[in-house]
């Protein structure tokens, strides 16, 4: 990788579901081009040979017993919900 | 009743409050009214919290007095007013993340820092300020309003926790709680002049704490002194069943601790903090600090921490990356902002983060992307996870020589508001000091060590090794006890 | 040109298990909607998941039954898309370290009889992994709706090789696939409660070509049945596309059963970026070898394994085995009937025949019901005196009734309803004499040297004798009076 890779900010705006506005865009473009220029900084650095953090400290096998507890009541489960029918969340037609 | 030229009571200590408390010399609700009353003198000036109930919080501390009256004190932290910052969940108060994307939001949970604070008798008082989400270092970012440092209005308190800090530098709270990702906790503790702490990566659980970066996150403390600070460490930390990162380790009593731990201690300076772009009476404040270790007979070195430069590339890379998915929950489906007409489903998701997410929080989920997608993973983020290893390597190294490692906090002062707010990149590289400690899950401790001519706090970073926070308190209150940034409030 | 269909199925089996896959709300189906949230479920601000460790043995467990290399670490990666039923808008699932590999499903494809086993064949897996299901969606006159009580329950995803080369194929495999989890106590799969899901990929190339074709994705595949005739129908569309010389586009496609007829669905605006990463939340699962020897050790005989067992050694009729095979416990039950009474055949007729029809009329709940009121000591009891001819066939049934309340004993029973075959010896012989006296036409037949008109007799003698005449009796008896005639 010799030099920055373009940033195809409609690609990644959409894989992200966040509608930019033009000035956004431009903005961010900008912006975000910066960071990254710096951030390809690490490419100088010899990581050969060496693991990636996976977890600071590293336990495995960390997990609970398969006993059902009491969830949320389905009131608090949808107090903040911005649209149901009954009980259920309520969102515009998904077409599949 | 107070003892005539004492601090007021918004001003004083957890451990001076709770021994007039236990001694009935005063009550929780006669506290709580004052530090209301302080709030209502000075918030329109700092503009430190999102919302407070008053009402709430009062009546929290008659339920103290009832216990305390009964018999049943539960400890130090009963009865007293706790600040939280406005991304750890109570049970039945808003949990915005300073986000229009959260406005509404009640939470219906409490999360376990929010269970133990109450077990510990805590009043949980009011939701404080952050840059939205956690991401910024001024909390100019935050969507609601932009708080204020208590010494100087025109100045941030820093970020992301910045109401955290500045609740309790001007007295709206006695110690408060916030989130450090990357200098969050200590980066404000500075700027405000008082203690702030990050615990090692574990210590604390996130289980409530809205997700920033999963990897870097831990809530800490902030309190006016080293003690207070050990006190509120200890009500939050330890082993979680519900954080599969929560580390099964003994919580030692970290105020007990204090007294026994006397030093003296082997301490390292990198000198790769403390090159271009420190502020020189920031550097200048450090380094008095640093001949005050000596002074007690602590043996001071450099060291070297050799992949510092990388720390700022490879934290933005992997804190990204992992908020960009974080935050892909917040899409207006079960709760939070949801756009109005919308006319389908994919036009939802679109336009309700379009609205709900402000600018930094947007930039930060598409750089986070960005870097995940395919054909950039190994090139961006399994490499920066690998940089991580070598900056933690580097910290592990140089505990072979040293017990702790002491840098500035921040390499300047509070800036004025707008100064670096139109310059991310400017903005990330202010994390520079602090934020190699989160990529390598060390605890950090931001101390006062004193002020500019302006009068602005300086603070001193203290970093310690995994799992080590009473040895770390230990540290920064044998510089604490001679000396007295703790006596000099903000004049609101 | 001529053809061969190449099928892959990507299936996604529901465990079983009490509480979420991350967090510890109850599991369950058929409930009030949202009533099985929680923080973790819901993806709320804060929320933090947990593993569920039963769904760790299970899926180890899968995998055992199944062949397949356990991994000695496998970690979790999130599986970053957005949609509705999503809460977090990303799965939590496992990408490139899945706790299982290889393995194979053992299938029989349909026999040319039906009492004639069919051709085996072992269809090769890719890996098994777990991850989260997600919450349901459905759509009204107002718009769409999701219930999220199923989001969060712990699902195996299981990949085949593209080794399968038809429809019957496939049905096969998914019925030996359900076999073994039903038998394994992993999951019920029952399509209707959504506890099996299979996606299916299908491809054509010329016979004899080692390249792949371009894979169609055929998706709604809502009953074994439907996988079949999905896939018949996808076959020859491709083929029908290859004969005219187009080319195969590919795509998804979904699948009506009820029409018979797929469509393409709406292709997305891109491919999915899914940018996996490893989970930051959970902590990566070693399996040691302690742990797979207890798992191994709870891992029932496979269904196949133990119909050719059952073949071999007890020398039941294959169809016979086929009904008691696919029912764990029935075999079971089948299996100690017929060792404590050493009569198998027997043991298994009665089973079949009288055992299912208590089932079926619901005068039995259940095998573990089979199993109270008739424990098998008592049915070996039952079967041996059939065996001996103390119980005639005519009698049999009304004893079973008998045994099916109350815990009288065989002896008992017999005595109760009179049924004792030992019928009087002098009675016995009256009934025989009047049955020779009675058919002069099979008297001479049987002189000229007819054996078997002998049977003219025996119909008589047991019509007088109610059914209570021991077969080797009266044939014992008939023989000796003709002797003297």
């Amino acid at each position: 990788m010799s030099q920055v890779p373009d940033l195809d900010l409609d690609q990644v705006a959409r894989l992200a579901r966040i509608a930019l506005t033009p000035e956004e865009k431009a903005r961010f473009s900008a912006q975000l081009g910066d960071v990254i220029a710096y951030i390809a900084l690490l490419k100088e650095v010899d990581v050969s040979g060496v693991e990636p953090t996976a977890h600071a400290f590293p336990v495995s096998n960390v997990w609970a017993e398969d006993v059902a507890q009491p969830g949320l009541p389905v009131e608090a489960a949808l107090r903040n919900a911005p649209a149901r029918r009954d009980n259920l969340i309520a969102v515009p037609k998904v077409v599949e | 009743m107070k003892p005539a030229g004492s601090p007021a009571l918004f001003h004083q200590t957890v451990a001076a409050l709770a021994a007039q408390l236990e001694a009935r010399q005063l009550s929780a609700v006669e506290l709580m009214r004052a530090v209301i009353a302080r709030t209502e003198a000075v918030e329109e000036r700092v503009q430190a919290f999102n919302s407070h109930d008053a009402a709430d919080a009062l009546a929290q501390a008659a339920a103290s007095d009832a216990r305390r009256a009964a018999g049943q004190a539960r400890g130090p932290l009963d009865g007293i007013p706790v600040g939280l910052k406005d991304v750890i969940a109570v049970e039945g108060q808003p949990l915005t993340a300073s986000s229009r994307m959260l406005a509404n939001f009640v939470s219906p949970y409490d999360g376990t820092a929010a269970r133990k604070l109450k077990a510990a008798g805590a009043v949980c008082w009011g939701r404080l300020n952050l840059d939205e989400f956690a991401m910024g270092s001024s909390t100019e970012n935050s969507a609601f309003r932009t708080t204020r440092n208590p010494w100087d209005l025109e100045r941030v308190p820093g970020g992301s926790s910045g109401g955290s800090a500045a609740a309790v530098a001007a007295g709206e709270a006695i110690v408060s709680f916030g989130s450090d990702t990357g200098g969050s906790i200590r980066q404000p503790a500075a700027l405000c002049g008082i203690v702030g702490m990050k615990p090692t990566y574990g210590l604390v659980s996130r289980y409530g704490l809205i997700a920033f970066a999963s990897s870097l996150d831990q809530i800490g403390p902030f309190a006016r002194t080293v003690e207070d600070a050990a006190i509120a460490l200890g009500a939050v930390a330890g082993h979680d069943p519900l954080d599969s990162t929560s580390v099964p380790v003994e919580v030692p009593d970290y105020r007990a601790e204090l007294a026994k731990r006397r030093g003296p201690w082997k301490l390292g300076i990198p000198k790769e903090y403390f090159g271009a772009g420190l502020d020189p009476e920031v550097g200048a404040a450090v380094e008095a600090a640093i001949g005050h270790y000596r002074k007690l007979g602590c043996q001071v070195r450099e060291i070297s921490l050799p992949h510092t430069k990388y720390a700022v590339g490879a934290y933005y890379i992997i804190a990204t990356a992992e908020c960009s998915s974080n935050l892909s929950r917040y899409d207006g489906i079960r709760y939070g902002h949801r756009a109005a007409g919308a006319k389908d489903v994919v036009d939802l998701y679109f336009q309700s983060r379009a609205e709900g997410f402000g600018a930094e929080v947007k930039r930060r989920i598409i750089l986070g992307t960005y870097v995940l997608s395919s054909g950039y993973y190994d090139a961006y983020y399994l490499r920066a996870q690998k940089v991580r290893t070598l900056i933690r390597r580097d910290f592990l190294e140089a505990y072979k020589e040293v017990d702790a490692i002491l840098t500035p906090t921040s390499p300047t002062p509070a800036f004025k508001r707008g100064e670096k707010a139109a310059d991310p990149l400017a903005m990330y590289l202010s994390d520079t000091y602090t934020i190699g400690v989160n990529l390598a899950g060390l605890p950090g401790l931001s101390l006062p060590c004193g002020f500019t001519r302006d009068g602005l706090p300086i603070g001193l970073q203290i970093i310690g090794q995994p799992f080590a926070e009473a040895e770390l308190l230990a540290i920064a209150q044998a510089y604490e006890r001679d000396h007295d940034w703790v006596g000099r409030h903000p004049e609101l | 040109m001529n053809y061969e269909a190449v099928i892959g199925l990507e299936v996604h089996v529901q465990v079983r298990t009490k509480s979420k896959m991350f967090s510890r709300t109850a599991a369950g189906y058929g409930l009030p909607a949202n009533t099985l949230t929680d923080p973790v479920v819901l993806a709320l601000p804060g929320a933090l998941p947990v593993m569920n460790r039963a769904a760790l043995d299970q899926v180890v467990k899968a995998g055992l039954l199944l062949g397949c290399e356990i991994a000695a670490v496998c970690k979790w990666d999130r599986k970053n898309y957005f949609y509705p039923d999503s809460p977090k808008n990303y799965q939590i699932s496992q990408y490139d370290q899945p706790i299982c590999a290889g393995g194979s499903v053992e299938i029989e494809l349909p026999g040319a009889a039906r009492n004639v086993m069919g051709e085996h064949k072992r269809i090769p897996l890719t890996r098994i992994h777990l991850e989260e299901d997600v919450g349901k969606l459905s759509h009204d006159a107002g718009g769409s709706v999701i219930d999220f009580n199923r989001a969060g329950t712990p699902l195996m995803e299981i990949v085949s090789e593209p080794a399968l080369r038809s429809a019957d194929e496939a049905f096969a495999f998914l019925t030996a696939l359900k076999a073994v989890m039903i038998y394994g106590g992993i999951s019920d799969c029952d399509m209707e409660k959504g506890q099996l899901r299979c996606d299916a990929n299908i491809s054509i190339r010329p016979a004899g070509e080692a390249k792949l074709g371009t894979k169609v994705e055929l998706k709604n595949l809502n009953s074994i049945s439907f996988v079949r005739d999905g896939i018949a129908h996808e076959i020859r569309r491709q083929l029908a596309v290859a004969e005219r010389g187009g080319t195969i586009v590919q795509e998804t496609r979904d699948y009506d059963g009820q029409t018979g007829a797929s469509q393409s669905l709406r292709s997305k605006e891109m491919a999915h970026d899914y940018r996996y990463f490893p989970d930051p939340d959970l902590m990566p699962v070693r399996v040691d070898e302690a742990w797979k020897a207890r798992l191994r050790a709870e891992c029932p005989e496979l269904p196949f394994d133990r119909q050719r067992r059952f073949l071999e050694r007890y020398q039941v009729p294959y169809t016979i085995t086929s009904v008691l095979v696919p029912d764990r416990e029935l075999g079971d039950y089948f299996e100690e009937v017929a060792q404590l009474s050493g009569e198998p055949h027997l043991a298994g007729n009665w089973i079949i025949n009288t055992c299912l029809q208590f089932l079926n009329d619901g005068q039995l709940a259940g095998v573990p019901d089979l199993r109270t009121k008739i424990p098998p000591a008592r049915a070996a009891d039952f079967i041996r005196k059939r065996a001996a001819g103390a119980i005639t066939s005519a009698a049999a049934a009304g004893v079973s009734s008998a045994m099916l309340t109350g815990t009288a004993s065989t002896d008992e029973i017999i005595k109760a309803q009179g049924l004792d075959a030992r019928a009087d010896a002098g009675e016995l012989e009256q009934w025989c004499r009047d049955a020779i006296a009675g058919n002069p036409k099979a008297l001479a037949d049987f002189k000229s040297g007819k054996e078997s008109a002998i049977n003219g007799f025996k119909g008589p003698v047991m019509k007088a004798a109610k059914g209570k005449a021991d077969p080797r009796q009266v044939d014992e008896t008939l023989r000796r009076l003709l002797a003297q005639a």
